[in-house]
């Protein structure tokens, strides 16, 4: 299975459709690095402009923490659309290409190539956002340095600095969980059709109704708005609660990783009974 | 000739919904032998193969190689077969040396630069071993496609039309590497093909097939060389011609005269009698054109299928 992998991570890494989540993610966080920096402290003024006229607001309250938090709300739910693109040519891209003839006839099991598909897929959505949290968190403290963070979460929230890192650890991991709920959907559109453009269409549509469907507020909507996985795009701020919600946390990691184990498993099941004419 | 079977096909058919791709096939391969299959576009050879190959499921039948079945042994079985299905696909973005060591190390877990270098050799590719896979012609992409169903040394090797795309030289060249792989190193070859002649040239046994179904199956040498012969003797009179045949035994043998070509069902003996006797009688004959029944049978149907 790791040789599978091997192979899976070098032929994606060898496309430069793998590289477009990487340069957009880079591209992003700096313009906004940038934008703050030359912002000062008006970027933090949305947060704390009526506070200040009660307290005196002391401290670095623009530092490394508040970028990096700002990245992650701001950018989160644009890169599924980068997910996609590699997510949703794993399998149609060899069947495009034509080269199940030659993956398929050598004496590996099907699942085992699926498997290995749908996991380089995984890693390649914790590697963005890895990437995501290198550029943001670690060039953020570069840049501006830390201090605490001041966060509005169902009122304004202000955390030391010795109990941040943590929460940032937990939110990037719930955020990546979440990226690979989208992977597994392009994943399993992508074991249905000989071809990575409709995976990427379908995937990208489904996510944009979805969250559509999340945001407007009828009753029916809002009644199977849990069931939406893009509900829980935003899972990642219950690490920036002020007592964590261990019941919302189980809640979603269940609805995120249940999403996934099954589309994994459908998508498996398909592949296995696939006749391959490409 | 050993009698060990290697491919073993019984009842086999595909349908694709309405369609009847491959109906009710047996057919036997036995080690060391180079088996033909032989038949026209759209005859069902490569649905065949990628049943063979498990790409695609059969609708029913059974499918044995090296005396297992395919469908409970498939990765044991796979482990000894080398196959090109159809034309020659690899990762384009790849180098042919980087495409092989993949294939490599999903065939045999690990494969050595020594071993890559061998068979880029072997197809005349060790040149451009660097050069990325979208750079190469078809005929190029068709000989790394033999490189990486060779580089695992599979006793079995299933080939679907290799020389397509090959030129003369390249194709002279394909042809003797299965004989030399076939004859020195007792590899068995399941090649497809639907040039009669590059079957005759190569295998010792074979199979024609036609709208999925088996049309015949045997020696190569039997099915060609030992049925009678249809032959056109080209003679300048034909009314003469005729007079002298009147009352002998080749009067019978007549199957058809136009002009001045009369074609006779003969056995290949009696082409030398039979062209004595017109010249005897002062009848010139200025061509004698012999073509075999299984020949001509075969070229009809790949006409009607090219219709």
């Amino acid at each position: 299975m790791t040789t599978l992998i091997n192979i899976e991570l070098f032929k994606i890494f060898k496309k430069w459709r793998t590289y477009i989540g990487f340069i957009a993610v880079a591209l992003l966080v700096l313009v906004i690095q940038l934008a703050i920096s030359i912002s000062g402290r008006d970027a933090t003024s949305g947060l704390t402009g009526q506070l200040s006229d009660s307290f005196i607001m002391v401290g670095n309250l623009l530092n490394g923490y508040f970028v990096s938090y700002m990245i992650l709300n701001s950018i989160i739910v644009n890169v599924p659309f980068l997910i996609v693109l590699v997510a949703g040519d794993m399998l149609a891209g060899e069947a495009t290409a034509g080269t199940y003839r030659i993956l398929l006839t050598r004496p590996v099991s099907r699942f085992q190539v699926v498997l290995s598909k749908f996991l380089t897929s995984i890693i390649y959505s914790y590697m963005l956002i890895f990437w995501l949290a290198i550029l943001s968190f670690v060039l953020g403290i570069i840049l501006f340095g830390t201090g605490e963070l001041i966060v509005l979460q169902n009122g304004l929230i202000i955390f030391a600095k010795d109990d941040i890192i943590w929460r940032f650890i937990l939110a990037y991991f719930m955020a990546g969980l979440s990226m690979c709920t989208v992977a597994a959907l392009a994943f399993f559109f992508s074991s249905l059709v000989e071809n990575a453009i409709g995976p990427i269409i379908t995937a990208m549509a489904i996510i944009i109704v979805f969250a559509i469907i999340s945001a407007i507020p009828i009753d029916f909507f809002q009644t199977i708005k849990p069931y939406l996985f893009t509900n829980y795009l935003f899972s990642w701020r219950l690490f920036f609660d002020d007592s964590l919600n261990y019941v919302e946390i189980i809640k979603s990691l269940s609805v995120l990783l249940g999403h996934i184990l099954v589309l994994f498993g459908i998508t498996a099941y398909i592949f296995e009974k696939k006749d391959i004419l490409t | 000739m050993n009698e060990e079977k290697v491919i073993e096909i019984l009842g086999l058919t595909k349908k694709f919904k309405s369609l009847i791709a491959v109906s009710d096939l047996d057919l036997t391969v036995y080690k060391g032998d180079v088996f033909g299959f032989l038949g026209p576009n759209g005859a069902g050879k490569s649905t065949t193969i990628r049943m063979m190959l498990s790409l695609i499921a059969p609708t029913s039948g059974t499918i044995k190689i090296f005396g297992k079945s395919l469908l409970s042994n498939r990765k044991d079985i796979l482990k000894k077969v080398g196959a090109i299905v159809e034309k020659p696909d690899f990762y384009n973005n790849l180098t042919a040396y980087k495409n092989l060591s993949i294939l490599g190390r999903l065939s045999m877990g690990e494969v050595s630069r020594k071993k890559i270098m061998e068979m880029l050799e072997l197809v005349g590719l060790e040149k451009r071993y660097k050069s990325k896979v979208k750079t190469f012609s078809h005929g190029m992409k068709q000989r790394l496609g033999i490189a990486q169903a060779l580089l695992h040394d599979p006793d079995l090797i299933i080939l679907d039309e290799p020389t397509t795309g090959l030129d003369p030289q390249g194709m002279k060249e394909i042809r003797d590497l299965m004989v030399l792989l076939s004859r020195e190193k007792g590899k068995t070859i399941f090649l497809s093909s639907h040039i009669l002649s590059e079957i005759e040239i190569i295998a010792n046994r074979m199979i024609i097939l036609d709208n999925g179904k088996e049309v015949v199956e045997g020696k190569v040498s039997e099915l060609l060389n030992k049925n009678k012969l249809k032959v056109t003797f080209e003679v300048d009179d034909n009314n003469s011609a005729r007079n002298i045949l009147e009352g002998t035994i080749w009067q019978d043998k007549v199957y058809s005269s136009i002009d001045n070509k009369i074609v006779f069902i003969l056995e290949p003996e009696d082409i030398s009698s039979l062209n004595k006797l017109f010249v005897e009688n002062n009848v010139a004959v200025s061509a004698v054109i012999p073509t075999r029944s299984l020949e001509e049978y075969f070229l009809n149907i790949t006409e009607k299928s090219n219709r």
